[in-house]
């Protein structure tokens, strides 16, 4: 039967970039859609009619949504370089690290990108907190899989790339080498891995991007109160 | 295996740590139950959960596995040659039990913890509403997931069914507070059956508190971990 892997998602999202790297990184053969947000296709409100988000994962028509979720299938459908390890404990690990940075870490650095002032001030100290965890965390690692990539990687991968355009719009360094020497040369490593390297966004698109997506909270923020 | 060896940290009226206790039960695996004082918290349980300091918590030969669905994953593979598979085997049912877990998880907490914090009655009707059309929802992913067995799973317990089953009691205390009956017959006739069952399954009804206890509970405080 000929496999049809198909994913949606868009040039800039985070998440699908996550969906990319695993089919990339398996060796996987697939058509990818980028999807514009503002006029979403036919196929993608069909394919996740509950939350219509990218990414979507189509396989074999069959649609998978939530980037995590679609990770986990494609590494227990395609076998071969496998993300998570085999030890059960270690695996809850993997699922709790990815968790946290999707739960804690991405929201706390979100927070600190838009908010202004003196909440500014308190979110990029709680951002600072939640990071010194994946600093702990790292400690006698190459990357949060260990030895090489694994799910945990992928998940908190967006910090590579992204955290450098964030610091850019609001002016503010939030993973300082000195800080957070572990964390940087992970983010290092991870952004110049095979197959990771060749996937990155363009840096200034992604800055003018988020640079537009931070402005209603300047706005809201100036407005006399 | 000795009872000591497995330990759940945990606060009985607590939806996340009934999920653990579930996965415990169906894989016939003993251990001892140590309920927390969440305005108390012991040493054990800020040394072995110290990210999130949070229950409940899974020790297993006095390694720690923390969050709820991440627990129940884990039993079901550290204990995968006892008793039934808590996850279907096939690769997209997993997706699909993970996706709809992630969905309760986001989507109809937060719209059960909206019933109870809602402010005067139309703010509360908004909020019975918004629940409504997520259990409709349910429903709808109940039938798909059950194909016609009793369960999410099958014909036995299964992720799903741990995943959102946990909230009956708090459901119930919802509707008994609220004097609003959400669990229809008639709107959903599949999930209405669903929870009487899943209440009176052996894994299950030992651990499910009573609705006047936390009912009580909820008079002063509302659930957290």
């Amino acid at each position: 039967m000929a496999e049809e892997v198909k994913l949606l998602k868009t040039w800039s999202s985070p998440f699908g970039l996550r969906a990319f790297w695993i089919l990339k990184l398996k060796g996987v053969q697939f058509d990818f859609i980028d999807e514009d947000l503002s006029n979403k296709s036919p196929l993608l409100l069909q394919s996740n009619p509950v939350y219509k988000k990218v990414p979507v994962l189509i396989h074999n028509g069959k649609p998978i949504s939530e980037s995590l979720v679609i990770l986990e299938y494609v590494d227990e459908t395609w076998k071969q370089n496998p993300l998570l390890p085999e030890d059960p404990y270690e695996r809850a690990r993997a699922r709790f690290w990815a968790k946290f940075g999707d739960d804690k870490v991405l929201a706390s650095i979100w927070n600190a990108f838009i908010k202004q002032g003196k909440e500014q001030e308190e979110a990029i100290g709680l951002a600072i907190e939640t990071l010194k965890f994946l600093e702990e965390e790292l400690k006698g690692k190459r990357f949060f899989g260990g030895e090489k990539i694994g799910l945990p990687d992928l998940a908190l991968g967006w910090l590579a790339n992204l955290i450098g355009v964030f610091e850019e719009v609001i002016g503010v360094k939030l993973i300082e080498k000195e800080r957070f020497p572990l964390l940087s040369a992970w983010m290092q490593e991870f952004a110049e891995a095979p197959v990771i390297k060749e996937s990155w966004p363009p840096h200034e698109k992604l800055v003018t991007k988020f640079r537009a997506m931070r402005e209603p909270y300047v706005a809201a923020a100036a407005q006399p109160k | 295996m000795a009872k000591s060896d497995v330990k759940v940290l945990g606060f009985s009226p607590s939806p996340f740590v009934m999920r653990a206790r579930i996965a415990l039960k169906i894989k016939s695996v003993e251990y001892e139950f140590l309920e927390e004082n969440l305005g108390s918290k012991s040493e054990l349980l800020l040394k072995s959960n110290p990210v999130h300091k949070k229950i409940p918590v899974l020790i297993h030969n006095d390694k720690p596995v923390c969050e709820s669905l991440i627990i129940v994953e884990y039993v079901d593979e550290a204990w995968s040659s006892s008793g039934p598979s808590i996850l279907p085997s096939d690769p997209y049912d997993r997706a699909v039990a993970r996706f709809w877990a992630a969905y309760v998880d986001e989507k109809w907490f937060s719209a059960l913890r909206d019933i109870g914090s809602a402010n005067g009655a139309e703010a509360k009707k908004a909020a019975i509403e918004q629940l409504i059309e997520v259990l409709v929802l349910l429903e709808d992913a109940f039938v798909k997931c059950s194909k016609g067995k009793a369960f999410f799973g099958g014909n036995q317990i299964g992720f799903l069914d741990i995943a959102f089953g946990s909230y009956l009691g708090w459901l119930r205390v919802t509707e008994k507070m609220n004097e609003v009956k959400l669990l229809d017959e008639v709107k959903t006739p599949g999930l209405f059956k669903w929870a009487e069952r899943f209440c009176a399954d052996a894994a299950v009804k030992d651990v499910m508190p009573e609705t006047d206890k936390l009912a009580e509970l909820k008079a002063s405080a509302p659930p957290s971990s």
